[in-house]
C-alpha cells in the first residue's frame, strides 16, 4: 500500500517537472513582458535595462528556468510584471474565490447528479430518465461561457426586472456583504459551471448502475430473500458508486477549465478570470504560476481518484 | 481464399440462410443476420442519433455550400443597417458594424465543423495507432507509450490553448493542430484499453499461432473489434473541439477577426446582449445545437456497436 | 401431496421478436430428501424452470399463462412478493452457475452468509457469526473464521462454490436449487462439491434439484431425472430407468453422444445433428423430429404428450417401446456393436 502511494507520487513529480518545462518554454515564447514598457516613449532606456536585469529577462533561458524551478520550490512564484508585486499576494487574494466556487459546485453536483443517475437506472425509460437523459445531453452540449451569457440575460436581467427586485447578481463575487448577498452572486456562476457535471456524472452514474443491475450477485441477493429495496441500497448501491469516485476525481481538471469561462463571464475575482486576463496582459510569472497550479491540481486529483478507489474497492491489490 | 472460412475471427458469418437450414422445411425460412445488418438495424431505433445525424449532415452541406448559399460578404459594412433586428433581409439581424449575420453564422459555422471533423479524425487515426501498438506489443512499448499519453493526459486543455492562443495568433489550421496534439492521447488510452481485452481472446491467440504477421492480426482482428469504441470516442472530440474552440475564441485567444467563428461572434454580442438579443442567441444556439447532434449521433453508435447489448 | 409440485407450468417471454416459450408445461414433483436431476442443453429451459419456483424471472417481460408451482399446498406463482421474500433463501434457497460473478465482489464472504441468516432468522449478530463459521465449516472450507473476514476473489473457484452453497444452507432451507453448480469448475473439484452437496443432504435432509446439461453429474447424485427438450419435460423417471433404457430418442441421443469409459474404443459417438430450436418459431409437431434419429411422418404431424410407457417411466414420444428397442438395435448393428 505504502510502496504503492510512493510510486504514485514519484510519477506525480515526474509529470510537474515535466509540465513545467512544458509551460515555461509556452509562456516564454508568448512574448516579451516588456514590450508595453519598451514602447512607451516615458519609460527610460536605463529603466528597462534595470527592470530587464532585475527580472533576469537577459539570461540565457535554462537558467532564467532554474531561478524560476528553484524559487517556485521554495514557494516563491516571482514578481507580476502587471502590477510589481510578489505573485504569491495576487494569487493569495484570488484563490479563495475559485475554491468557493468550485468546492460548491463539486458538491451541487455531487448531490444532484449521483441520486439521479441511480434512480434513471432504477426507472430505466421512464419518463423522468428519458427527459434526464436529453437534458444531460444538452447540458454536456452546451459551452459554459454562452450557458453563463445566457444565465446572466434570463435569469440576472429579465428575471430581476420582471420582479421588480434584484435577484440573482450577473457579475462580482460582492456587493453589499452578507451571506445572503454572497448567494446572490454565487447562484448563476455556480450552476453554469455545474451543469456539464452534472450532465456527464449523471449520465456516467446511471450507465454504472445499469451495468451492477444486471450483476449476477444481485440475483443471488434476491434468492436470498432480500427484498428489492436492500438490494438496490446496500448490494447494487457500493458497487455502483466505485467508479463514479475516480471520474469525479479525473473531472477536476475539466472543471478548473470551465471555471476559467465561467469566471470570465461573471467577473469572479478567481484564479481562472486571472489567468486569462495575464495571458492578455503579458504577465508571464502569474500565467506560468497559474498553469503551474492548475496542473498540479490534476496531478493531485489524479492521485486521490487513485487512492480513494484502492480504499474502496477491495479488489485492488497493490502490486 | 482457403483462410476465409478457417478465419475463427468474430467477422465469420454463416450465410444468413444456413441458420434456417437445420430446421428443414418445418422452420420456414428464418433469415439470419450479419453483423452489419444488426448494427444498422439497432442504430435505426435511435430516433434521436437518426435526427441528430440528419441535422448534421445538413450543417455539413450549407457549410459546404456557403460561399454560394450565403446572402452577404461576411466582412462587408454596411452602416445604413446596423444593430438590426432579424429581418426579412437580415434572418438573423446584423451587428453594430451592418454586418449580417446570417453570413456570419455561415462562415462561423464553416470553421467550427470542418474543425472539428479534422480534429476528430486525425485524433482518431493518431490516437489509435498509438494505441492499438501500445496495447498489442505490451511491455516496453507500451509503458513508454503510456507514460507520455499520461503525461498528455495531464495537461489541462482549455488553459493550454489559451497559453497557446497568446504565444502565436491562431488560425483555422493551427488551432486544429494543438487541438489535435492535445486530444490524441485520450483516443490512445481508450484504445489501448480496449485492445486489451481483445488481445487475449482466442481468435487473436489463435491466428498467432498460425503464423499471422502482427501488421496483419492488428488490422484484421484487434481493429475491427474497437472501432466500436473508437467511434464513440471519436464523436466525443468531435464535440470537444467545437465547443473548445468557440470558448477560445471567445475569449480573444483563437481565431482572429475578421474571420468569423461562433466563438468568436459572442465576443462581439457580449456588450449588447440585451438591446441586440439575436447577437447571442444565434450563433450560441447554433453550437448548442451542432454539439448536442454530434452527442446524439455517438450515444446511438455506442447502442448499436455494444455487442453486449441486449436485444 | 408431493412438498414441491410443479403442474403443467409455462413461463412465456414476451419479445420484440415474439412470445418466446422457454417452459411449455413442464409438471414435476419433489418429495423432501429427494435429489431430481433436471438435463437438458442450453435453452431447454430448465434455468427458467428453476427461477419461475423462485420467481426470479424478470417481471416486465415473464408470464405465466398456465400452471401452478405448489410449495407445501401454496401455489407460488399467486405468492405475493413480500411473502416470497420469506421462502426464499429460506424454505428454497438457489445457488448458482458461476460462483465469481454472483458473490458481491465488494462485501466479505462472511457477511453475505450472516446476511442470508439474519433475514430469516432472529438472532443476534453473535450468533449469526458464529453459524456463519459453522456452516462454512460443514462446507470443507479450512480455517472458517479466518475465511468468513475475506472477500470473493481472495477465495479460489471451487471454495466460492462452497461458500455459495454455505450461503444456500445456512438457513436450513427444505429445497436446495442448483442450477448447473458444477459447470464452471475443473472436473476433479466438481468431484468434491457434488460429494459435498450429499452429504450434506444425508445430513441436512434437504431435497435437492440440480440442474445441468451434464449427465454424468445426474448419474451421481440424482434419484429421479427429468429430461427437458424445447421447454417441456420429454422424459422422466428414476435415473436408472432412464439411463440404462431410454424411452426418448433425444435422452438415448445424449447418451449415445458421450463417450463411455467400459465401452472405450468399440462404440461409434453418436452427435446429435443440428442446433437447439429457436423458443419463439417451433417446429410443427415433435419438437424434436428436425433432429431424431428415428423420426417417422407422423411425426410432424403429432405433437407428443408426456406419458407412462413403463413403470414410473414416462416419455414424450409416439413410438412404443417395442418401436423404440428396434430402432435403436438397427442403429447399434449398423456401427456393428452389441445392444
Amino acid at each position: 500500500m505504502f510502496a504503492y502511494i510512493v510510486r504514485k507520487l514519484l510519477f506525480s513529480v515526474v509529470v510537474l517537472f515535466m509540465a513545467s518545462v512544458v509551460f515555461f518554454v509556452l509562456v516564454s515564447l508568448s512574448g516579451d513582458p516588456l514590450l508595453n514598457l519598451k514602447q512607451n516613449p516615458r519609460i527610460q532606456q536605463s529603466d528597462i535595462e534595470r527592470l530587464t536585469a532585475e527580472y533576469g529577462l537577459d539570461q540565457p533561458l535554462p537558467i532564467q528556468y532554474g531561478i524560476w524551478v528553484g524559487d517556485m520550490l521554495h514557494g516563491d512564484f516571482g514578481t507580476s510584471f502587471e502590477q510589481s508585486t510578489s505573485v504569491n499576494s495576487i494569487i493569495a487574494r484570488r484563490i479563495w474565490p475559485t475554491v468557493l466556487l468550485m468546492g460548491s459546485s463539486l458538491i451541487f453536483t455531487v448531490a444532484v447528479a449521483i441520486p439521479f443517475g441511480i434512480y434513471s437506472a432504477i426507472k430505466k425509460y421512464s419518463a423522468l430518465d428519458n427527459a434526464g437523459t436529453f437534458f444531460s445531453f444538452v447540458g454536456y452540449s452546451m459551452p459554459t461561457f454562452w450557458l453563463g451569457l445566457i444565465l446572466q440575460l434570463v435569469l440576472g436581467v429579465y428575471l430581476s426586472s420582471w420582479a421588480g427586485v434584484r435577484i440573482f447578481y450577473i457579475s462580482g463575487m460582492t456587493g453589499s456583504g452578507g451571506l445572503i448577498d454572497l448567494l446572490q452572486h454565487l447562484a448563476l456562476p455556480l450552476i453554469t459551471l455545474s451543469v456539464i457535471s452534472v450532465a456527464e456524472f449523471s449520465r456516467f452514474q446511471r450507465s454504472a448502475m445499469l451495468d451492477v443491475l444486471s450483476s449476477d450477485y444481485l440475483r443471488t441477493a434476491r434468492a436470498k430473500g432480500l427484498s428489492r429495496r436492500v438490494v438496490y441500497l446496500k448490494h447494487a448501491l457500493r458497487n455502483a458508486l466505485l467508479p463514479t469516485v475516480t471520474v469525479v476525481a479525473l473531472s477536476m481538471g475539466a472543471i478548473f477549465g470551465g471555471a476559467i469561462l465561467t469566471e470570465t463571464v461573471f467577473a469572479w475575482p478567481g484564479l481562472g478570470f486571472l489567468l486569462a486576463d495575464s495571458l492578455f496582459k503579458g504577465d508571464y510569472n502569474v500565467a506560468r504560476a497559474l498553469l503551474m497550479i492548475s496542473a498540479a491540481l490534476i496531478v493531485f486529483f489524479n492521485l486521490v481518484a487513485d487512492i480513494a478507489y484502492s480504499l474502496v474497492d477491495p479488489r485492488v491489490s497493490f502490486d | 481464399m482457403v483462410d476465409q472460412r478457417r478465419d475463427m475471427g468474430p467477422r465469420a458469418q454463416p450465410s444468413p440462410f444456413e441458420v434456417a437450414e437445420v430446421g428443414g422445411e418445418h422452420y420456414g425460412k428464418v433469415r439470419g443476420r450479419t453483423q452489419r445488418e444488426i448494427i444498422w438495424k439497432r442504430f435505426k431505433r435511435h430516433r434521436l442519433a437518426l435526427v441528430g445525424g440528419a441535422i448534421l449532415l445538413l450543417l455539413y452541406l450549407a457549410a459546404l455550400a456557403t460561399p454560394v448559399i450565403a446572402p452577404y460578404n461576411f466582412a462587408e459594412i454596411d452602416y445604413t443597417s446596423f444593430n438590426q433586428s432579424p429581418s426579412l433581409d437580415h434572418p438573423m439581424g446584423t451587428d453594430r458594424l451592418g454586418r449580417d449575420e446570417l453570413t456570419r453564422v455561415l462562415y462561423g459555422g464553416r470553421i467550427s465543423l470542418a474543425l472539428g471533423l479534422a480534429v476528430g479524425v486525425f485524433s482518431t487515426v493518431i490516437g489509435a495507432t498509438f494505441g492499438i501498438i501500445a496495447g498489442y506489443y505490451s511491455k516496453v512499448v507500451d509503458v513508454l507509450t503510456m507514460g507520455f499519453v499520461d503525461f498528455m493526459l495531464t495537461l489541462p486543455y482549455i488553459p493550454l490553448l489559451l497559453v497557446m492562443g497568446s504565444i502565436f495568433q491562431f488560425t483555422a489550421v493551427t488551432i486544429t493542430i494543438a487541438m489535435i496534439i492535445l486530444l490524441w492521447p485520450r483516443m490512445a488510452r481508450l484504445v489501448r484499453g480496449q485492445v486489451l481485452v481483445v488481445r487475449d481472446q482466442e481468435y487473436v491467440q489463435a491466428a498467432k499461432a498460425v503464423g499471422v504477421s502482427d501488421v496483419k492480426i492488428m488490422l484484421r482482428h484487434i481493429l475491427p473489434n474497437v472501432v466500436g469504441v473508437m467511434v464513440v470516442e471519436a464523436t466525443l472530440i468531435v464535440a470537444l473541439a467545437i465547443l473548445f474552440e468557440s470558448a477560445i475564441s471567445f475569449l480573444g485567444l483563437g481565431i482572429q477577426p475578421p474571420t468569423p467563428s461562433w466563438g468568436n461572434l459572442l465576443t462581439d454580442a457580449r456588450s449588447n446582449m440585451i438591446e441586440q438579443w439575436w447577437l447571442t442567441w444565434f450563433p450560441g444556439l447554433m453550437i448548442v445545437i451542432t454539439a448536442l447532434c454530434v452527442n446524439f449521433l455517438g450515444d446511438g453508435l455506442r447502442d448499436a456497436l455494444d455487442p453486449k447489448a441486449v436485444e | 401431496m408431493a412438498m414441491l409440485e410443479v403442474n403443467n407450468l409455462k413461463t412465456h417471454f414476451k419479445t420484440q421478436d415474439g412470445t418466446v416459450k422457454s417452459v411449455d408445461g413442464v409438471s414435476f414433483s419433489l418429495e423432501p430428501g429427494e435429489t431430481l436431476g433436471i438435463v437438458g442443453e442450453s435453452g431447454s429451459g430448465k434455468s427458467v424452470t428453476a427461477l419461475s419456483i423462485m420467481q426470479l424471472n424478470p417481471k416486465p417481460p415473464v408470464e405465466y399463462p398456465e400452471g401452478e408451482i405448489l410449495f407445501e399446498g401454496q401455489d407460488l406463482l399467486k405468492t405475493s412478493d413480500a411473502k416470497m421474500q420469506k421462502i426464499r433463501g429460506n424454505d428454497i434457497a438457489m445457488i448458482f452457475q458461476d460462483p465469481m460473478t454472483s458473490l458481491n465482489p465488494v462485501f466479505t464472504v462472511g457477511n453475505q452468509i450472516r446476511e442470508a441468516i439474519r433475514i430469516h432468522q432472529d438472532v443476534s449478530k453473535d450468533e449469526a457469526r458464529k453459524r456463519t463459521v459453522q456452516v462454512l465449516r460443514d462446507v470443507g472450507i479450512a480455517n472458517p473464521e479466518q475465511r468468513a473476514g475475506e472477500y470473493p476473489h481472495q477465495y479460489s473457484g471451487g471454495m466460492r462454490q462452497r461458500a455459495m452453497i454455505a450461503m444456500g444452507l445456512a438457513c436450513n432451507p427444505k429445497v436446495l436449487i442448483a442450477d448447473e453448480p458444477t459447470t464452471a469448475l475443473d472436473v476433479t473439484i466438481q468431484a468434491q462439491i457434488l460429494e459435498l452437496m450429499v452429504g450434506l443432504q444425508e445430513k441436512y435432509g434437504t431435497a435437492i434439484v440440480m440442474i445441468t446439461h451434464d449427465l454424468g453429474v445426474v448419474a451421481q447424485i440424482a434419484d429421479k431425472v427429468m429430461v427437458m427438450y424445447g421447454g417441456r419435460a420429454v422424459e422422466k423417471g428414476t435415473t436408472e430407468e432412464v439411463f440404462y433404457d431410454p424411452l426418448m430418442p433425444y435422452s438415448w441421443s445424449l447418451l449415445r453422444s458421450l463417450p463411455r469409459l467400459d465401452t472405450a474404443g468399440e462404440v461409434r459417438l453418436l452427435p446429435i445433428k443440428g442446433s437447439p430450436p429457436s423458443l419463439i418459431f417451433l417446429p410443427k409437431g415433435c419438437n424434436f423430429n428436425p433432429r431424431c434419429p428415428f423420426v417417422k411422418d407422423e411425426c410432424h404431424e403429432i405433437d407428443p404428450v408426456l406419458e407412462e410407457k413403463k413403470p414410473a417411466h414416462s416419455a414424450a414420444c409416439i413410438l412404443s417401446v417395442e418401436e423404440l428397442e428396434q430402432n435403436k438395435h438397427r442403429v447399434d448393428e449398423q456401427l456393428g456393436v452389441e445392444g
